[in-house]
């Protein structure tokens, strides 16, 4: 897969009298740090997905709208479909590999038990986003919620159990931040 | 959707900045929400992009001169949650909460939005309301535009090809009340129509819409229906009635010139009784 696309790069036209030039770059991922020599055109989701092999993200749209591969860089959720991966030479990313710490994170049990998916593609990134309002907001109404989730588009559940989900995440950080 | 291939360089100074952007062939480069989607559709071939994220001075909001300064870097987000912003400028506050989404706030810029000029952006009618200043550094040196003669058209500023925009300088009137409502496009949140308004004490009323035409502009004839009177019901129904006239109104398949003109009306209406 990571070789046919860089094939597939290859086939692309080009400026032509532009040189490839690569960048070093050094991210650490899921707490784990990486050093790649990247084109700078490379996207971040393509240097999470095809490089290092973390296939959670999701590319839904392509374009910015549908929010499927939002992570978060440097503690914010981003769309990185739209970051370019020498964007994030020096930050932290967090992906939905890193939520479960031997654990389900509340927002993963949440989604499970508030049946916050159909066919989950949209999953991770309404996780991601979630958890960049949670970690503002620990206590967000269901309007709040509607409003932080803008940016993430799911085409099964009419967002109603996604809803339900993040107040059950909510409820249980919560609890266990509570003595 | 891949980009064609550039160079990338990440400057450290604004003049570094300048010196890496060359005149016609570079980019700059900060939150990169209207750049990326541009270079992954190749509607924008640049040979290099310029990385002005990192420079610490260009992402700060500072008090100057009793007004504020915006750096061009600084994200929706850091305006959204500035405690100066939003103590001195709600309308910037306001506003800032109300671009794109979290995500899209989290790394788009109000100079990246300001210098790609989408005529559909929030910031224009902000800054032209406010009557601000737009700060701009080239290799001839700096200078201010104001905010009435920085929109030329469509994606059309008065920007030139080897300058960066700097910082947002705008003035803070002790007492001035201010908002922008918009009626924002369900899918994108550019605003099909978006109308900033600002009173200060001396009864001046500045009027700017931004999504009803080519370019972001100040309504004159709405703004005289209202300057120097009490903004009562008799004088918001003359306002919205001169709104939108005169103007080439754009027409696209979300919303037509009638639509369009309607919601201008409507949405002037709300600003100006948010303001009374």
């Amino acid at each position: 897969m990571h070789l046919e696309y860089r094939e597939f790069l290859g086939t692309l036209g080009s400026n032509s009298n532009s040189v490839y030039m690569g960048n070093k770059i050094h991210v650490k991922v899921n707490g784990k740090d990486h050093q790649h020599e990247v084109e700078p055109r490379l996207l971040l989701v393509h240097y999470l997905r095809d490089t290092l092999r973390l296939t959670g993200t999701h590319i839904g749209c392509d374009t910015s709208g549908c929010g499927a591969c939002t992570v978060h860089m440097d503690g914010q959720a981003v769309k990185s479909c739209t970051v370019l991966a020498v964007q994030a030479d020096g930050a932290s990313i967090t992906t939905i590999e890193g939520m479960a710490n031997g654990q389900l994170h509340p927002l993963q049990e949440g989604f499970h038990q508030m049946h916050g998916l159909q066919c989950g593609f949209c999953t991770p990134g309404m996780i991601m986003t979630a958890a960049d309002l949670l970690s503002r907001n620990s206590n967000p109404s269901e309007g709040e919620i509607r409003h932080a989730l803008e940016g993430n588009i799911c085409r099964c559940t009419g967002y109603h159990n996604i809803v339900k989900s993040v107040q059950y995440a909510a409820e249980k950080i919560n609890k266990e931040v509570a003595p | 959707m891949i980009p064609t291939t550039f160079e990338y360089t990440k400057a450290t100074t604004v003049a570094d900045a300048i010196a890496a952007l060359g005149n016609g062939d570079g980019k700059i480069l900060a939150g990169g929400h209207s750049l990326v989607p541009a270079l992954k559709l190749r509607l924008n071939q640049p040979e290099r992009l310029v990385d002005i994220s990192q420079i610490a001075e260009l992402r700060a909001i500072r008090e100057e001169n009793g007004g504020l300064v915006i750096g061009a870097a600084a994200t929706h987000n850091d305006i959204a949650t500035n405690p100066l912003v939003r103590s001195k400028l709600p309308m910037f506050a306001e506003s800032a909460g109300q671009i794109g989404d979290v995500q899209v706030r989290n790394r788009g810029t109000i100079g990246g939005s300001l210098a790609h000029a989408d005529p559909a952006a929030d910031w224009s009618a902000v800054v032209l309301a406010a009557g601000a200043t737009i700060a701009v550094q080239g290799p001839k040196g700096a200078r201010k535009i104001a905010a009435s003669d920085f929109f030329t058209g469509i994606f059309m500023t008065a920007l030139a090809e080897d300058e960066i925009i700097t910082a947002i300088h705008v003035p803070v009137v002790a007492g001035a009340r201010a908002t922008y409502q918009k009626f924002a496009q369900p899918a994108s949140r550019f605003a099909l129509v978006g109308c900033a308004a600002q009173r200060t004490p001396d009864g001046q009323v500045h009027i700017a819409f931004t999504g009803l035409s080519d370019t972001p502009h100040r309504d004159h004839a709405a703004e005289a229906a209202v300057s120097g009177k009490p903004l009562d019901a008799a004088a918001i129904a003359a306002a919205a009635a001169a709104a939108g006239e005169g103007v080439s109104i754009n027409v696209d398949h979300y919303a037509s010139e009638k639509y369009r003109k309607h919601l201008a009306k409507v949405y002037l209406k709300r600003a100006l009784e948010a303001i009374a």
